[in-house]
């Protein structure tokens, strides 16, 4: 078979491209985040289903997020953004309620630095205070990326006014979001605008997979769905796709050494059932289906939000075009990317392979002419 | 939803209203992505002007091209933030960092160093340095027992190292990489088993291996060093191949330094344990070598914009650093002191050091580069943004790498 020119980069059907003759159409999910509550009920369903081994009961004191990321133990991730910034579209929330800012920019910087026993490599991660601070104040921040020596005495959200006093007034922290309803005791002077957003994480099936590309054991595979599972009796726990992935999904066990990711729930579409996630979610965030039936319904629902005024509203991961060919489980989100722990513009790595080799092939030319150089151009 | 929302298509209309009455023409932008309309110009505008609170320029993505990595961050006045900052998820790093240990960097070296040496024991063999001969194959079969260590070793599943051998994929680095040293190794081991020829008794059944090793061994020798190229250089494409963003840009040099690296080691080799008469080919490969090396380095630690950083900070800049010094003294002792036995040797001891700092370098430069969401969002963001505005890259931005 003649490899289709695309195979590496661009627009493809991948279940055809990977020999499947009579393959069913492709499917996948799309995360509809304007409509997630936050229950989490996907996670508990997808932990269920799979068997998936517990990840820690630790809390990390950045929001009601106590997941922290895809793991090799949770395959679903739940990311709560919450920042005291206007909701969107949104009237100001509870309005007549003195709030406050979610978590202050001092906590979410000393919350950067926890981190839990998920039993996986390299599992949940620390991050860095001075962006978490940024990123849960909005206001300015001295240095960029530069560790906040003490994230309460210098505060970095003291710059800006509409959060000013949080820090001065602000709670201890006490490795947890605060259990009182926010601003209780500044009173409505002191309120500031708030938003929650909310958004089931998951394996991206990329149409162009990293992992799989890179899986020098065969181990992952691309089945007749069109998406991209891991067997686990071939697995040997070489690491590779870990470090290829570019959304930093898959991970290693450290109890059993295997890598292990979403797997779409792979047992439940050969027998035509929706996968755990998507049966549980009860708003029907996560939708599953038909990709093409998918994509169309998520632009509907894009212009539909646009229509009633939310403008934010965008698509991610469903454009063929796009540096990993588009992904099998796609999104719409209310903000960038990156606020959601999502790359802005991911490009499968294996897309310049083909030009990886050939410098390679270049310096080992150079290589051996050195050696033969050397030998033969001198006396001594 | 709220179920205010008449309230907020109020607000919503009337600065679609003020905006016709104004006359201000909305620029269209020409990329395809679903939030650029009108309404997020408008709803931008009427957080400016009509409220108080910080005004969500993140959620607009219609004309604010000048926002960068940073401007979502406080009000319209804070646009002009410091441009390398960026929006993360409560700073936590997007992608998984290596889960390779330090055993890699290690085998990264001990690779290259068999590479290397079974080119200097080539070369040895086909101009009639013994010395040199014998000194690379039986470090070449040390080196490439001792990778072989490492990588499985590395393995979440040990036993099941042998799971490689049941494909061949060109896309995978990792698999090209087992079967370039499956053919390597063997072939290093029997050219340096037949190093043992020469302490086997004339007569009898050991006399005859004796005479028969030597032709097998040369066979074997040029069939390592045949193969050794590749084993050096696959394995800038083996880092290359990753989402790790300061390995991944960096995979017009990785090769060449892993080249460059090998070379020196394998001089090494020959400066350590040949007598001065036959390293001249060891110095001149040195030199090559080095300047391999030096160029490589010096290129990934610049060319890459932001994504060079992680080669220049902490314990990678440290190492390459020093790598540099070692790899320069090296060469230096290598062309000054090539009458002296054991400035030649010092000089070998040097380049080793060099090339394993090198290596550790590197591999630590690209692990850190994983670890900190500013290597993954702040190009990936400039790439974005620089579409959207038609390819108008501010100057004093990191540019892209060039491919």
């Amino acid at each position: 078979m003649i490899p289709d020119p695309n195979s590496l980069y661009g627009p493809l059907d991948p279940a055809p491209d990977a020999g499947w003759s009579s393959a069913p159409p492709r499917m996948g999910f799309f995360t509809d985040t304007s409509v997630c509550i936050g229950c989490k009920a996907c996670e508990v369903a997808c932990k269920e289903w799979n068997g998936v081994p517990e990840s820690g009961l630790d809390l990390l004191g950045m929001s009601y997020d106590n997941t922290g990321a895809l793991t090799a133990n949770s395959w679903r991730h739940v990311a709560f953004i919450e920042q005291p910034r206007p909701a969107g579209h949104r009237t100001p929330p509870f309005a007549g309620t003195p709030t406050d800012a979610s978590v202050s920019a001092a906590s979410a910087a000393v919350a950067a630095g926890t981190s839990k026993r998920t039993g996986t490599d390299p599992g949940v991660p620390t991050g860095t205070p001075s962006a978490a601070a940024r990123m849960a104040g909005g206001g300015p921040v001295d240095v960029l990326g530069a560790i906040a020596a003490d994230p309460t005495a210098a505060n970095p959200i003291a710059a800006d006014p509409t959060a000013a006093g949080l820090g001065s007034a602000g709670p201890q922290f006490l490795g947890m979001p605060g259990a009182q309803p926010p601003g209780r005791g500044t009173g409505e002077e002191g309120r500031t605008d708030f938003r929650w957003l909310m958004m089931s994480d998951v394996c991206k099936h990329c149409t162009h997979a990293a992992c799989l590309d890179v899986c020098p054991t065969g181990s992952l595979f691309r089945t007749e769905f069109g998406t991209v599972v891991v067997q686990e009796d071939i697995c040997n726990g070489c690491g590779y796709c870990i470090s290829a992935c570019p959304y930093g999904v898959i991970d290693q066990r450290k109890d059993d050494g295997r890598a292990w990711k979403c797997t779409l729930c792979y047992d439940r579409l050969g027998a035509g059932m929706t996968p755990a996630c998507a049966q549980a979610c009860p708003t029907e965030s996560i939708q599953y289906g038909p990709l093409d039936e998918l994509r169309e319904r998520a632009a509907a629902r894009v212009e539909t939000l646009h229509e009633r005024g939310v403008p934010e509203a965008r698509l991610y991961g469903h454009d063929p075009n796009d540096g990993v060919g588009g992904d099998g489980a796609f999104f719409l989100l209310l903000d960038e990317p990156e606020v959601y722990g999502l790359p802005p513009d991911p490009i499968v790595t294996t897309r310049d392979l083909p030009k990886m080799w050939k410098r390679a092939g270049i310096a080992a030319l150079a290589m051996a002419a050195a050696t033969v150089a050397a030998f033969v151009g001198g006396s001594s | 939803m709220s179920p205010h929302r008449p309230e907020v298509g109020e607000i919503f209309r009337r600065f679609r209203d003020r905006l016709a009455a104004d006359g201000r023409h909305q620029p269209t932008d020409s990329t395809d992505r679903p939030t650029v309309n009108d309404h997020s110009t408008a709803r931008a505008t009427a957080n400016d002007q009509s409220t108080e609170l910080p005004a969500a320029n993140g959620e607009s993505t219609g004309r604010r091209g000048r926002r960068g990595g940073g401007g979502r961050r406080g009000g319209g006045e804070e646009l002009r933030v410091p441009e390398a900052e960026f929006t993360s998820y409560y700073g936590r790093p997007i992608l998984k960092a290596p889960v390779w240990k330090w055993d890699i960097a290690a085998y990264l070296f001990t690779g290259g160093l068999a590479a290397g040496s079974s080119l200097l024991a080539a070369g040895g063999q086909l101009t009639g340095r013994p010395a040199l001969r014998r000194a690379g194959r039986v470090t070449a079969l040390a080196a490439v027992s001792a990778s072989a260590v490492f990588l499985v070793k590395d393995l979440g599943r040990p036993a099941r190292f042998h799971h490689m051998l049941r494909v061949a994929k060109p896309t995978s680095p990792m698999s090209m990489g087992t079967w370039i040293l499956t053919a390597y190794g063997p072939a290093a081991g029997v050219a340096a088993i037949a190093e043992a020829a020469g302490v086997l008794p004339r007569h009898g059944l050991l006399g005859m291996a004796g005479r028969a090793l030597p032709p097998v061994g040369n066979v074997a020798g040029l069939l390592a060093a045949g193969t050794a190229p590749a084993l050096a250089t696959y394995t800038g494409v083996l880092l290359a191949g990753t989402a790790v963003p300061s390995w991944h840009e960096a995979y017009p040099e990785l090769p060449v330094i892993f080249a460059g690296s090998a070379l020196a080691s394998g001089a090494g080799v020959g400066l350590l344990a040949a007598p001065t008469a036959q390293a001249g080919p060891a110095r001149r490969m040195a030199v090559a070598g080095a300047a391999l090396e030096l160029y490589g380095t010096h290129r990934v630690e610049t060319r890459l914009g932001l994504l060079s950083e992680p080669y220049r900070q902490g314990n990678p800049g440290w190492l390459l650093r020093a790598s540099r010094m070692l790899t320069i003294g090296g060469v230096a002792g290598a062309l000054l002191g090539r009458r002296s036995r054991l400035v030649s040797g010092l000089s070998g001891v040097s380049l080793l050091a060099a090339s394993l700092a090198t290596r550790f370098g590197i591999f630590y430069g690209g692990v850190a580069s994983a670890r900190d969401p500013r290597y993954t969002v702040v190009p990936q963001r400039e790439r974005v943004d620089a579409r959207r505005s038609g390819m108008d890259l501010p100057s004093d931005r990191a540019a892209p790498p060039a491919v």
